[in-house]
């Protein structure tokens, strides 16, 4: 059996949540006020998603970077995965929201796409 | 000298929203002036999600939500002008202004919507000791160099306050690479939204400390290191408990200070809480047809509430120019008590004849309550007794007044607001 700790998020109340586990298989949720409080522990333990934000550099704009985020949420434990792939991607102006700057970033099957419009620099 | 029946003081999230709301409600002349390159202020650098959960029921970045409302402003035909810095609002409403393609100038409106925002409290305010060296930022400059200009202000950072600027920033410069050493905050609880914390801190073990803060400040040139120490009850530092974290950069997210040099300029009447306008059941400030909304009214966790503020502020301010004077505050004035627990309410008075049939107020509480009761009072009379289960300083709540009701009761006075711990 293997215990582990989180802070609800869905409300203020931000209740202390006890997950224990046997294995792969969430046996007992404690700790929570309220039944999302025990989806989102069980959620949590077994897949947790996050959305990543970043930027990334753009050559001949009228801003240095665009921002980008995931399409969709990506599994946690391939965030660095995914900010590292970002690191030296360079795009060419103009960008604009929506765009595909980079197509199944670190394996995930999600795409990362512009989130900001960035014009072309005036010569 | 050129005429606009509504001229918007800024074009970040308020003065959008507002100018949306108030060419919706049928006014066609409408100036936006916003002193920054481009429309959607803060947003263009909140490039993280979040955003818009309770307007477009989407999570969408900083960047998307503010370009959902320029789009309706360029659809809209709405006019604006961009690096262009209001200096001046004269009582008479005359408004002077200055860019690089028509020096100075002045416009005279019949409405005025301040929609300023806010910006950060700086290590001046603070009292810390120790040198100036370079790599001390607020956290939103840092979130600016970091995420507009392209630039990492430093590799090992210290944070100071739990505010959502800084926590957003302990993860952002965790992803370009820095090492985010700890968050100090002084207060025994967060500044910040809860789900920062998980999303921000937690996700990445970065240590939050409560009761903690900045004692000493070390380094000549570039920072080198602060000294974080415990403090009591009265936010003292402990002697014995000083420890020192190497690091160049000190980013500093301390709260944010609504921008009314204007509006105080102007005469408007500033509330010494927020720090904002004293505002009415129209979010009118104290002089006739100038109205505030977002930031510079009150600081805001949410934009969509700053979006829900200044559609309601375009909207009076439309209906002010088409029926003028006709639409005097009616009837008396009833004052809104803050009273224990509660900071302040917005508006702080209402006249109730001229409300909309429901009326959102929105407020701050002093402290953390846990299963706690919100109490209302007309008079000395509770009429509203709603269970709590946790309310923190963090987080804005709101109630809803209902013209009705308060119409409906005998010589009604006062409102009161207060916290009951059961």
């Amino acid at each position: 059996m293997e215990e582990r700790n989180f802070i609800c998020i869905c409300c203020p109340m931000g209740c202390s949540l006890t997950v224990v586990m046997k294995g792969e298989e969430v046996v007992e949720v404690a700790g929570n006020t309220c039944k999302r409080g025990d989806i989102y522990a069980r959620n949590e333990v077994i897949n947790p998603m996050r959305m990543v934000t970043s930027t990334v550099k753009v050559i001949g704009g009228r801003e240095n970077v665009v921002s980008v985020k995931t399409k969709e949420d990506i599994p946690k434990g391939k965030i660095f995965e995914c900010v590292r792939a970002l690191k030296d991607v360079k795009v060419n102006a103009p960008v604009y929201m929506g765009d595909t700057i980079m197509k199944n970033v670190a394996n995930t099957g999600v795409d990362i796409v512009a989130t900001k419009n960035v014009e072309c620099k005036e010569a | 000298m050129k005429e606009y029946d509504i001229v918007i003081i800024g074009g970040g999230p308020a003065g959008l929203a507002a100018a949306v709301s108030a060419k919706k409600n049928g006014i066609k002349n409408i100036l936006i002036l916003e002193r920054d390159k481009e429309l959607g202020g803060i947003l263009n650098q909140c490039i993280h999600n979040g955003f818009g959960l309770h307007t477009f029921k989407e999570e969408l970045t900083g960047p998307e939500y503010a370009e959902k409302f320029i789009q309706q402003v360029k659809e809209g035909k709405i006019e604006y002008k961009r690096n262009t810095m209001v200096t001046d609002i004269s009582p008479k409403k005359v408004v002077t202004a200055m860019n690089h393609e028509e020096g100075l100038f002045e416009i005279q409106a019949k409405a005025v919507v301040l929609a300023m925002g806010c910006r950060e409290r700086a290590r001046g305010a603070l009292n810390i000791p120790g040198y100036r060296p370079a790599g001390i930022f607020s956290a939103g400059t840092a979130q600016r160099f970091v995420n507009m200009e392209g630039y990492l202000p430093g590799r090992e950072v210290v944070i100071l306050g739990s505010g959502d600027i800084g926590l957003i920033m302990a993860r952002r410069m965790t992803f370009e690479g820095a090492k985010v050493k700890v968050v100090a905050e002084l207060m025994p609880y967060s500044g910040g939204l809860k789900r920062n914390i998980v999303q921000c801190l937690d996700d990445y073990g970065i240590p939050l400390k409560l009761r903690h803060t900045v004692v000493d400040i070390k380094g000549k040139k570039r920072l080198e290191g602060v000294v974080l120490a415990e403090v009591d009850e009265r936010g003292k530092p402990i002697s014995g408990t000083e420890e020192f974290y190497s690091c160049d950069t000190l980013l500093l997210s301390v709260g944010l200070i609504p921008e009314n040099e204007l509006s105080m300029a102007m005469g408007v009447e500033i509330n010494p809480v927020t720090m904002g306008p004293e505002v009415n059941e129209i979010l009118e400030t104290s002089m006739e047809g100038v109205f505030a909304c977002g930031n510079v009214l009150h600081v805001h966790d949410l934009v969509d509430f700053v979006s829900q503020e200044a559609a309601t502020a375009g909207k009076n301010a439309a209906l002010y120019v088409k029926m003028g004077n006709t639409r005097k505050r009616k009837g008396k004035k009833i004052l809104l008590n803050a009273k224990e627990g509660i900071r302040y309410t917005v508006p702080g008075a209402i006249h109730v004849e001229n409300m909309d049939e429901n009326l959102m107020v929105r407020f701050r509480v002093d402290n953390v309550y846990k299963n706690c009761y919100i109490n209302m009072y007309l008079n000395d009379e509770r009429v509203m007794h709603k269970k709590c289960l946790v309310l923190t300083p963090g987080e804005m709540e709101e109630i809803k007044l209902i013209k009705e009701d308060l119409l409906s009761y005998p010589n009604l006075k006062t409102i009161t607001l207060k916290i009951e711990e059961a």
